[in-house]
């Protein structure tokens, strides 16, 4: 299957007064899709795929991309209400939420919020629970390492997927530090999770597919069934040759994994 | 123009630099001996002492988990200093507010130190350097924003004085503020920021609070002191600045003869030389603008490290302007000549002890300088002195003139 450049369509929508950036693509049953810190283009290979079977509707969060950051925005929890008026918004009533990384957080947090409103979720290298002791981070700590340790962890192989700064052009890398900046905004402290979201997550009813890529430096094995574990209906799956981002580095498996759970 | 005696108390006693990553944040505290430790507090409390014998002033900072300065409390040091000292003035530079979980208790130590040093506090607030992120697990994102809603609080805490007042602001909430004592010197402490942009520099200047600037040279400080006077006369304070309101920090040694004080003056250098921290913790997210920090990622930092690296030599630090070193003729003729570019300051903030400048070094450089030096610049620069360039506005020049006079150039600011 060929991927189309500029496959996903681009457009801004005012929501609870946030201007927010929205890629959509495809016809069919709607999938809101939760980005990464890393965050989100109109290139994104996996969206490219996905919109041939669904309706992909794919925000840049708050202060990510070219999405507006209010001022009292501060925590997953802020973007996770921004979301529930978007989702009121598009009148996405019962709707189909694949999150990645700190987008498993947000998906999780809406679960959370409007349990009967979501369908299905998929959870790829999910953050957003504290699942180990106090004396170690469940999370190792992304704003203090070097860049190539980060590289290393987040992709099976780095040297095909790391961006280069040098050549990358001033706006993209402009928007890297800039959902860089956000992520340390809303993940800093506590890092990485919210302490009252695993108490919380009981109330998700809807079947949860946990994927992680077996290569993820960041979110361990162990990291995913304790957080899978907190959800009453959930499975889970490992992506081969992937590290944190498996929608950049296997997007097809990824695609036939998500398709096969949410056709099911 | 006041002189103050600054030692950042470092504990130099390291393994060689390749063995460790960085001398800040992840460092083992295991290479630290407290008894090593604590000589050198008595050793820099003394030094502290014997400037102010000496007539100068006492300034002491603050930062974390690092050997360069191992004083992560300043106010406990500085209560130390205010019953062991009887007349300098005692300037903390400062309280990293923006780390502080609770300004209100900033406020009351502040308030402490001043009742006990009977009003001589000069109290300082630091937004604090990149690298103090992680020790106060402190979000970088906002810091300003934090920094200033802190020092307003904490001025309302010093200046409420009829029972409790409250405050429910974006980052700090306080429903019972009645701070006990209140502080020594009405309306309050005099309040001292440092800041290395323009913006900040604007920014301190329309609220009359005194600039301090370290070891920016002579264009950056040039820039931060016009910034301060734009803001200073934006904000509705006259024309005139005068010079008590700006402050600069270099390294300065003084000795009795050029190749004593340019040994001294390069262990200052230690300072700078020791200061080995990786970038991913000079550089947390949010700590500067999305455009900076860009530039930062494409490689921009490289290029400024290396340029610095090229002033870690006597002679280079001193035309750069972030260093005063040579005999007392040539201190004096350097601090004149930074004075007439940046356009007048009126307080020299002194790192004079660093790495291993021992004790007897350390002292012959603040008595050389303070007997030999320091009158001049006080009889050349009273603080009622107007700071500004002649390029500023029209108003100034007539002070601008006077200033002038007072004449340099008559000994070879660097090397005979």
């Amino acid at each position: 299957m060929t991927i189309a450049a500029n496959a996903l369509h681009r457009r801004t929508l005012a929501v609870a007064g946030t201007e927010l950036e929205l890629f959509e693509a495809g016809s069919g049953n709607p999938v809101l899709f939760l980005h990464s810190g890393q965050g989100v283009t109109a290139n994104d290979p996996f969206l490219a795929l996905l919109a041939t079977k669904r309706r992909v509707i794919a925000p840049s969060h708050p202060g990510f991309g070219k999405s507006a950051l209010p001022d009292w925005v501060d925590s997953v929890d802020d973007i996770a209400h921004i979301y529930l008026e978007l989702m009121d918004r598009l009148e996405l009533s019962h709707v189909d939420i694949i999150g990645c990384s700190i987008g498993g957080w947000i998906t999780a947090e809406i679960a959370t919020k409007v349990p009967e409103r979501v369908k299905k979720l998929v959870m790829i290298g999910p953050v957003g629970v504290k699942t180990g002791t106090p004396d170690k981070l469940d999370v190792p700590d992304v704003f203090a390492m070097p860049q190539d340790k980060f590289a290393k962890l987040i992709f099976h192989d780095p040297e095909k997927f790391r961006p280069d700064l040098k050549t990358m052009p001033d706006e993209a890398i402009n928007v890297m530090a800039r959902n860089r900046e956000t992520l340390a905004l809303i993940a800093w402290e506590p890092y990485m999770h919210n302490p009252k979201l695993k108490h919380r997550l009981h109330r998700v009813t809807a079947p949860a597919l946990f994927l992680r890529g077996e290569s993820d430096g960041l979110v361990s094995a162990e990291y995913l069934q304790r957080y899978a574990a907190l959800l009453p209906n959930t499975r889970i799956e490992a992506i081969a040759k992937a590290g944190h981002a498996p929608q950049l580095e296997q997007p097809q498996v990824l695609f036939e994994k998500v398709v096969a759970f949410l056709d099911a | 123009m006041k002189a103050w005696h600054f030692s950042e108390n470092a504990y130099p006693y390291l393994p060689p630099a390749e063995e460790y990553e960085s001398i800040r944040v992840n460092l083992p505290n295991k290479n630290y001996d407290p008894e090593k430790g604590a000589k050198l507090y008595d050793r820099f409390l003394d030094e502290w002492l014997i400037a102010e014998d000496e007539g100068m002033e006492i300034m002491l900072n603050e930062h974390h988990q690092t050997a360069t300065c191992v004083d992560p409390a300043a106010p406990i040091v500085l209560g130390a200093l205010a019953r062991l000292s009887k007349k300098a003035r005692l300037l903390i530079l400062g309280n990293p507010v923006a780390n502080r979980r609770q300004p209100v208790r900033v406020a009351e130590e502040m308030a402490l130190v001043d009742v006990l040093s009977r009003g001589r506090l000069e109290c300082g607030f630091v937004r604090g350097v990149p690298y103090e992120v992680l020790p106060a697990n402190s979000n970088p994102v906002r810091m300003n924003e934090r920094q200033w809603e802190a020092i307003d609080l904490i001025v309302k805490a010093w200046t409420s004085h009829d029972g409790p007042v409250s405050h429910e602001g974006r980052f700090f909430h306080h429903r019972n503020i009645n701070i006990w004592p209140r502080p020594y010197q009405t309306p309050h402490p005099p309040i001292w920021i440092s800041t290395t942009t323009p913006s900040g520099a604007k920014r301190v200047g329309s609220r009359g609070y005194v600039q301090a600037t370290f070891l920016t040279g002579f264009e950056g400080t040039r820039k931060i002191y016009e910034n301060y006077r734009q803001g200073w006369r934006e904000g509705g304070r006259g024309n005139d600045v005068p010079i008590d309101r700006l402050a600069y920090a270099a390294l300065v040694y003084t000795a009795d003869s050029e190749q004593r004080a340019y040994e001294g003056a390069d262990k200052l250098l230690w300072y700078m030389r020791a200061n080995k921290v990786p970038f991913h913790y000079q550089y947390p997210p949010g700590y500067m603008p999305v455009p900076a920090m860009a530039q930062v990622m494409k490689g921009a930092a490289l290029d400024q490290h290396a340029a610095l690296k090229d002033k870690m030599v006597v002679e280079k630090a001193i035309e750069a302007g972030i260093m005063m070193a040579g005999t007392p003729d040539q201190v004096y003729a350097q601090v004149k000549w930074f004075y007439d570019h940046v356009g007048g300051f009126g307080h020299l903030l002194i790192m004079g002890q660093a790495g291993f400048l021992e004790h007897d070094d350390t002292v012959h450089g603040i008595r050389t300088f303070a007997r030999e030096v320091y009158p001049r610049l006080k009889a050349d620069y009273p603080d009622t002195k107007i700071s500004g360039l002649e390029t500023e506005t029209a108003g100034v020049g007539r002070s601008e003139q006077s200033l002038r006079s007072a004449g340099m150039g008559v000994v070879n600011p660097v090397s005979s």
